[in-house]
C-alpha cells in the first residue's frame, strides 16, 4: 500500500505532462487531418478524431495500470512477455487480417491490433534484462550474438509479414548498446552501414568496391602512419587486377568484366595478407581485412535484398528518394505533396483547421504516417519547432532519468525506450520533409491508431514505473 | 562500470540534438525561405472556374435586332461521382444512344476520373427543362451554362460570320483564349471579335484532392464578374439584305450595296448561302463540314472574295483615263462596224447607232469605241513609251480602290488584279503593244475585281470622284467610334469634272433616250444610272454583271450585282439591281413580275 501511495509522489511528472501535451496535439492535428463540415462533433465516433479520443481514453488507462504494477514484475516476466510477443508476430502471420499488402493486423470486431507494435516493448524489456543480467559483459563476443539474436528473431518475423519499415526501428538498440560499454566501433558500424547500404542501392558494384577499397586504405594509413604499407596495397591490387584480366580474356577468353577482375584481385590479396600475418604480426591489418570482406558481402546482400525481398512500393520509395527514378502521380506524389503541405505553411502558418492541404486530403495516410504536415501546414515553422523541441526535450529527459538509474535493467530499458522513440520520430518527420525515404512508421504519440498509441504509452510508462522506484531497486 | 562509459550520455544527446537541429534547418528552408511550395499549394486546392460572358448583341442600322444570344446548356460527367442510374430513361431525355452514353463515360474516365469532362455540348433550352427535373436522378452529372449566338433571321451569314471554338493557334496568339473559349471566325463576328466577346470572368473554388467543390474562396473577394460584350449597330439594312437574298436565290454571285456619303455597306449577299443557325449549338461540327463539302461552296464568301473580269463595266475606268490623259476628249467620236478589228485582233460588238462620242458609248457600251479608247491612252504620244503609258494607266485605275484590298473592315477581304507592267513584260517579253492588251479595254482579260469593289465604284462615281472605304460597323454600344480610316474621303486620280459626263452617261444607260443596256432597270422617278458587264470567262455562259447608284443627284444607294453565268448584264443583273434600288428608295415595289421572273428563271450550274 505504502508504494501505491507515493507512485504518485515520485512519479516523473515533468514527462507524464510532455507526454500529455504530445498526445493532445496530436489529436488536434488528427481533427484537422480529417475534419469535414458535415461531421463536427468531436465525438463523432465514425470519424477517426472521434475514435482516437476512445484511444486515447484506454491508453490513459493503460498507463494508470502499468504505473500500478510492481516494479519488479518487468524485469521478472521480460523474457515471458518477449516469448508472448513472439507467439503474437507467429499468429498474425497465420490469423492475421492483410491490410496494404502486409499480413500485420488482428481483428477483433471493431478493434484492429498491430503485435509489431507491442513487439518493440516486449523487445525493449528482453535485452534489459539480458544486459542487465550479472554474468554478462560488453567485451564478449558471445553477448554481442545473444543481444542480436534477441533483436533479431522479432525482426525477422516482422520482415515475413512482410513490414520492411518497422524491422528498421529495431535497429535503434544499438544505442542502448552503445551506452552499455559495446565498443565504440558499433556506432561507426551503425553509420557505416547506412551508408554503405545506400552507396550500394545508388552506385554500380564496380563503384561500390572501389569505394570500399578507399575506405580500407584510408583506415590503414589513419590507424598505421605508414605510407609505404598503403602504396605496396595499391600497387599490389593494381597488379593483380591486370594479371586476372590477362588470364581471364587471353587465357580463359572470358568477356571483360572489371567488377569481377577487381574483385578477384582484391580477395587473392586480402589472403595473401592474411597468411603473411600469421608469420608477422601487423596490428589492425587483420581488422581492416575483415572490414573490406564484410562490407563486400554487405553491399552485395543489400543489393540482393533489395531486389529480391523489398516489395515495388518499397523499391519505388527508395528508388526515389535516391533520385533513380521519378513518378510524380506515383509513389513520389506522397511526398511532393508532404512537402508542398508543410512548406506552405510559412512561419506562423494558415491555422487550425485553414490548412488546404490538409482538409482537402491532397495528402495520403494524413492522420497516420504524414501527420506532422498537417502540424507543418496549420502551425507553420513555429508549430514545426515546438514538436521537435518537445521531442528533443522527451528524449533527453528519458537520457537524464536513464542515467540516475540505479539498477542497470532500468537504465538500458531507458535508452532502449529513448532509441526507439528517436528512431521513429526521426524516419517519420524524415520522410515528410523528403530528407529519408518513405517508411511507414507512425509518429510516436502523434499518428491516429490505437495500437501505436498504446505501445509507446505502454514504452514510456513502464519506463516512468521503473524509475519512479529507483530508489528502492538495487539491481 | 556505469561510470565508465557515462560520458557516452552526451554522445547519444548528440545525436538526438543534431539530427533535431539538422530537421530543423531543413523545416527553415522549407517553410520560410523557400516560396515555391506555396504556390504549388494554390495550385493543388484553388480551382479556377471561368464565367463566360455573353457576346455583344449586333443590330441592323436601323436598329432592328438581328443577333442575340441564347442560353446553353454543356452537360458535364464527373466519373468519380457516377452512380448506376436509369439509362433509358436518360437517353430518351436527352436524344442520345446507350452506345454514346458508353463511350463517352469511357472516354470521360480514360480523361480524369476526377476531372469533369464534356458530356453532351449545348442541350437546348426544352430538353435542358425537361432534364433539370431528373437530374438527381443522375448523380455525376451537372449542367455547365454557356450562350450561344441566335439568328433572329436567316440572312447575311457571310456579312455576320460564325463563331467557332478556339484552337490552339488563336491561343498562342492572344493569351486571353483558353481551350473550349469561343472566337469569331470570320465575318463580323471576326472583325469586332474584341468588342464582341466581352471579358471572361472567374470564380475561384476551394477544391479537394478529388476536384470537388468545397467552398468559395476568401467568400469570393477575389471573384471576377463576367463583362457582357459590346453591342454593335452594324450598316447593313436588314430588310434590304433579306430582300436580295431571296432575288439572288437561284443564282451563284453576290450584291454589295453601300451608302455613297458614308462607305456603310447596305447589303452584302454571297451565293450560295447558308442559314447561320446551322453553324451554332451541336450541329454545328457536322453541318460544318457538310457545308464545306458541298461542291456548291456555300461558306464561299463570293462579295468578298471572287475575282472576276468586270466586262463592260469597266469601260467607265477607261473612259475617264481618257479623259484624265487628254488621250480623248469628251466629244471624241469613233465609228463601230460590229466590232474593232486591228491587224489580226478582232473584237466583235453588238448592234447599235454609230458613230457614237463618249456619252453615247456609255449608253450603248460600243466596244469598238473602247478600244480606240484605250489604244490612244497606251500610244498616247505625251507618254515616253508604251511602257509608262500603261503605269500611268494602272495607276489612274488603281486609285478606285482595285487591284488591292480596299481595306474594308470585314475579314478575308481580296484585293483583285490589275496586272502589272512586269506581269506583261515577263509573259510577253516585252513584245507587246496596245493590241496585245486590248481586251483590257472591255474589263476582260486578267483583270479580277471583287464584288465589294465593283459596288464601291459606283460609289466613286455616284460621289463623283471620291469613295470612303467600305465598313460594316456604324456605332458600337451606341457610340461612334469606328476606326477614323471609315471617315477619311478616299480621293481618286481623277477631275470631279470628268464624272458628270460618265454619270449622264450611265443615265442614258438606263433611261435612254432612244436606247441603252439597261432600260429595263429604270424606274420613273428614281434616276437611276447603271452600267451593265457581260463578263465572259472560261467556266461556261457569260457572267452577269450590273453597277449602279440612285439617284442621279445626291445619290443614296450605290450597288454592284455579279451573277456568275447569268448572260448579259440586263438578263439578270439590272433586274435585281432596280429591284433592290426601288425598295431601299421607296420601300415599294412597282414590278411584281420582275420578282416572279427571277424566282422562277434558272441557270445550269456546272457541278465543279
Amino acid at each position: 500500500m505504502r508504494r501505491n501511495v507515493n507512485i504518485w509522489a515520485r512519479v516523473d511528472w515533468f514527462t507524464i505532462i510532455i507526454y500529455l501535451i504530445m498526445v493532445l496535439m496530436g489529436w488536434l492535428n488528427i481533427y484537422a487531418a480529417v475534419y469535414s463540415e458535415e461531421h463536427r462533433s468531436i465525438f463523432d465516433w465514425n470519424m477517426r478524431y472521434g475514435k482516437q479520443l476512445l484511444w486515447i481514453g484506454a491508453a490513459l488507462i493503460i498507463a494508470l495500470v502499468t504505473l500500478s504494477i510492481d516494479t519488479r514484475a518487468y524485469s521478472f516476466f521480460a523474457y515471458v512477455i518477449y516469448a508472448l510477443s513472439l507467439i503474437s508476430l507467429l499468429l498474425v502471420l497465420v490469423f492475421g487480417k492483410e491490410v496494404n499488402g502486409a499480413r500485420a493486423w488482428f481483428e477483433i470486431g471493431q478493434l484492429r491490433l498491430q503485435p509489431t507494435e507491442f513487439a518493440k516493448v516486449a523487445t525493449c524489456l528482453a535485452l534489459a534484462k539480458y544486459l542487465s543480467s550479472y554474468n554478462v559483459r560488453p567485451d564478449k563476443i558471445k553477448t554481442w550474438v545473444i543481444a542480436g539474436i534477441i533483436m533479431f528473431v522479432p525482426a525477422a518475423l516482422i520482415v515475413l509479414q512482410p513490414d520492411v519499415g518497422s524491422v528498421v526501428v529495431f535497429a535503434a538498440f544499438t544505442l542502448a548498446f552503445y551506452r552499455e560499454g559495446f565498443p565504440g566501433i558499433i556506432l561507426l558500424f551503425g553509420f557505416l552501414l547506412i551508408f554503405l547500404s545506400l552507396i550500394a542501392l545508388i552506385a554500380s558494384p564496380l563503384t561500390v568496391l572501389i569505394i570500399i577499397l578507399l575506405l580500407a586504405f584510408a583506415a590503414l594509413f589513419i590507424l598505421r602512419l605508414r605510407i609505404a604499407e598503403v602504396i605496396i596495397g595499391i600497387v599490389g591490387l593494381i597488379i593483380g587486377y591486370f594479371l586476372t584480366k590477362l588470364i581471364a580474356t587471353h587465357i580463359l577468353h572470358l568477356p571483360n568484366n572489371s567488377y569481377l577482375f577487381l574483385l578477384i584481385s582484391t580477395i587473392t590479396l586480402g589472403i595473401i595478407t592474411l597468411i603473411n600475418l600469421a608469420f608477422k604480426k601487423i596490428p589492425y591489418l587483420f581488422w581492416i581485412v575483415l572490414f573490406t570482406f564484410l562490407a563486400i558481402g554487405f553491399t552485395y546482400s543489400v543489393d540482393y535484398l533489395f531486389d529480391n525481398f523489398l516489395q515495388t512500393h518499397q523499391q519505388q520509395r527508395i528508388n526515389i528518394l535516391l533520385g533513380k527514378e521519378s513518378d510524380p502521380k506515383g509513389a513520389e506524389y506522397n511526398v511532393a505533396q508532404s512537402k508542398i503541405a508543410i512548406g506552405s505553411g510559412g512561419l506562423f502558418g494558415k491555422g487550425f483547421l485553414q490548412g488546404t492541404q490538409t482538409k482537402f486530403n491532397f495528402v495520403p495516410e494524413q492522420s497516420t504516417d504524414f501527420i506532422f504536415c498537417t502540424v507543418g501546414e496549420e502551425w507553420g515553422f513555429v508549430g514545426s519547432l515546438i514538436v521537435l523541441g518537445l521531442f528533443v526535450i522527451l528524449l533527453l529527459r528519458i537520457l537524464h532519468l536513464s542515467e540516475l538509474q540505479r539498477s542497470a535493467f532500468s537504465r538500458i530499458y531507458g535508452y532502449g525506450v529513448a532509441a526507439i522513440l528517436f528512431m521513429h520520430m526521426a524516419i517519420n518527420i524524415g520522410m515528410t520533409i523528403g530528407l529519408l525515404p518513405v517508411i511507414g512508421i507512425p509518429l510516436p504519440f502523434f499518428s491516429y491508431g490505437g495500437s501505436s498509441l498504446w505501445a509507446f504509452t505502454l514504452l514510456l510508462f513502464i519506463f516512468l514505473r521503473l524509475d519512479a522506484s529507483r530508489l528502492e531497486v538495487l539491481r | 562500470m556505469n561510470n565508465q562509459y557515462a560520458n557516452r550520455y552526451y554522445i547519444i544527446s548528440g545525436i538526438f540534438v543534431l539530427v533535431v537541429f539538422v530537421y530543423l534547418i531543413r523545416l527553415f528552408f522549407m517553410q520560410i525561405i523557400d516560396t515555391s511550395y506555396k504556390f504549388s499549394a494554390e495550385n493543388n486546392s484553388q480551382r479556377y472556374v471561368t464565367l463566360y460572358p455573353a457576346r455583344g448583341l449586333i443590330y441592323d442600322r436601323h436598329g432592328k435586332l438581328i443577333v442575340s444570344n441564347q442560353a446553353a446548356y454543356d452537360l458535364m460527367v464527373n466519373p468519380q461521382e457516377l452512380r448506376p442510374f436509369d439509362t433509358s430513361t436518360f437517353c430518351s431525355i436527352l436524344g442520345i444512344t446507350p452506345d454514346y452514353v458508353r463511350l463517352t463515360i469511357r472516354k470521360a474516365r480514360n480523361y480524369s476520373r476526377y476531372k469533369s469532362s464534356p458530356f453532351l455540348y449545348q442541350i437546348p433550352d426544352s430538353v435542358y427543362a425537361a432534364f433539370q427535373e431528373q437530374l438527381y436522378k443522375f448523380p455525376g452529372f451537372y449542367v455547365q451554362p454557356r450562350t450561344l449566338r441566335h439568328y433572329e433571321r436567316k440572312i447575311a451569314a457571310h456579312f455576320l460570320g460564325y463563331v467557332g471554338e478556339v484552337d490552339s493557334s488563336h491561343i498562342k496568339n492572344d493569351p486571353y483564349y483558353q481551350m473550349g473559349d469561343y472566337i469569331g471566325m470570320s465575318g463580323l463576328e471576326k472583325a469586332y471579335e474584341k468588342e464582341l466577346r466581352g471579358v471572361k470572368g472567374v470564380k475561384i473554388y476551394l477544391v479537394d484532392v478529388h476536384n470537388r467543390i468545397k467552398g468559395s474562396l476568401a467568400n469570393g473577394r477575389f471573384d471576377k464578374p463576367a463583362i457582357q460584350g459590346k453591342n454593335i449597330t452594324s450598316t447593313i439594312d436588314a430588310d434590304l439584305q433579306a430582300y436580295g437574298e431571296k432575288l439572288i436565290k437561284n443564282f451563284r454571285g453576290g450584291i454589295v450595296a453601300i451608302e455613297p456619303s458614308t462607305g456603310e455597306i447596305l447589303v452584302l449577299t454571297s451565293n450560295p448561302s447558308y442559314d447561320p443557325q446551322m453553324l451554332i449549338g451541336r450541329g454545328r461540327a457536322s453541318n460544318f463540314v457538310k457545308l464545306r463539302d458541298d461542291p456548291s461552296n456555300p461558306l464561299f464568301n463570293r462579295a468578298l472574295q471572287s475575282k472576276n473580269p468586270p466586262g463592260s463595266t469597266f469601260k467607265l475606268l477607261n473612259a475617264l483615263v481618257g479623259l484624265q490623259t487628254g488621250a480623248i476628249s469628251p466629244q471624241s467620236t469613233f465609228g463601230c462596224a460590229m466590232g474593232y478589228t486591228a491587224g489580226p485582233v478582232h473584237v466583235g460588238c453588238h448592234l447599235h447607232p454609230t458613230p457614237l462620242d463618249l456619252i453615247g458609248s456609255i449608253q450603248y457600251s460600243c466596244n469598238a469605241y473602247y478600244c480606240n479608247v484605250f489604244r490612244r491612252i497606251i500610244d498616247n504620244p505625251k507618254e515616253n513609251d508604251r511602257f509608262s503609258a500603261y503605269q500611268h494607266w494602272r495607276e489612274l485605275v488603281m486609285s478606285f480602290g482595285l487591284g488591292k484590298k480596299i481595306q474594308t473592315d470585314l475579314p478575308h477581304e481580296l484585293g483583285g488584279n490589275i496586272p502589272s507592267l512586269d506581269y506583261y513584260n515577263r509573259i510577253y517579253r516585252k513584245s507587246w503593244n496596245s493590241i496585245t492588251i486590248i481586251s483590257l479595254s472591255i474589263g476582260q482579260g486578267e483583270i479580277g475585281i471583287t464584288p465589294l469593289q465593283l459596288a464601291n465604284m459606283a460609289a466613286t462615281i455616284a460621289n463623283r470622284g471620291y469613295y470612303y472605304i467600305p465598313h460594316s460597323v456604324k456605332l458600337i454600344n451606341g457610340y461612334d467610334s469606328i476606326d477614323n480610316r471609315f471617315k477619311q474621303k478616299q480621293f481618286t486620280a481623277f477631275d470631279s469634272s470628268y464624272f458628270e459626263i460618265i454619270v449622264e452617261g450611265m443615265y442614258r444607260a438606263v433611261n435612254g433616250p432612244g436606247g441603252g443596256t439597261a432600260l429595263n432597270g429604270s424606274v420613273k422617278g428614281l434616276d437611276i444610272c447603271g452600267k451593265t458587264g457581260t463578263a465572259q470567262n472560261p467556266h461556261g455562259d457569260d457572267h452577269s454583271i450590273f453597277i449602279a447608284f440612285a439617284p442621279r443627284n445626291n445619290p443614296k444607294i450605290a450597288i454592284a450585282v455579279y451573277i456568275e453565268n447569268g448572260g448579259f448584264g440586263a438578263t439578270i443583273a439590272v433586274p435585281i439591281a432596280s429591284l433592290m434600288i426601288e425598295k431601299y428608295l421607296t420601300d415599294t415595289i412597282t414590278r411584281p413580275w420582275y420578282e416572279e421572273y427571277l424566282r422562277t428563271k434558272t441557270i445550269i450550274y456546272p457541278k465543279n
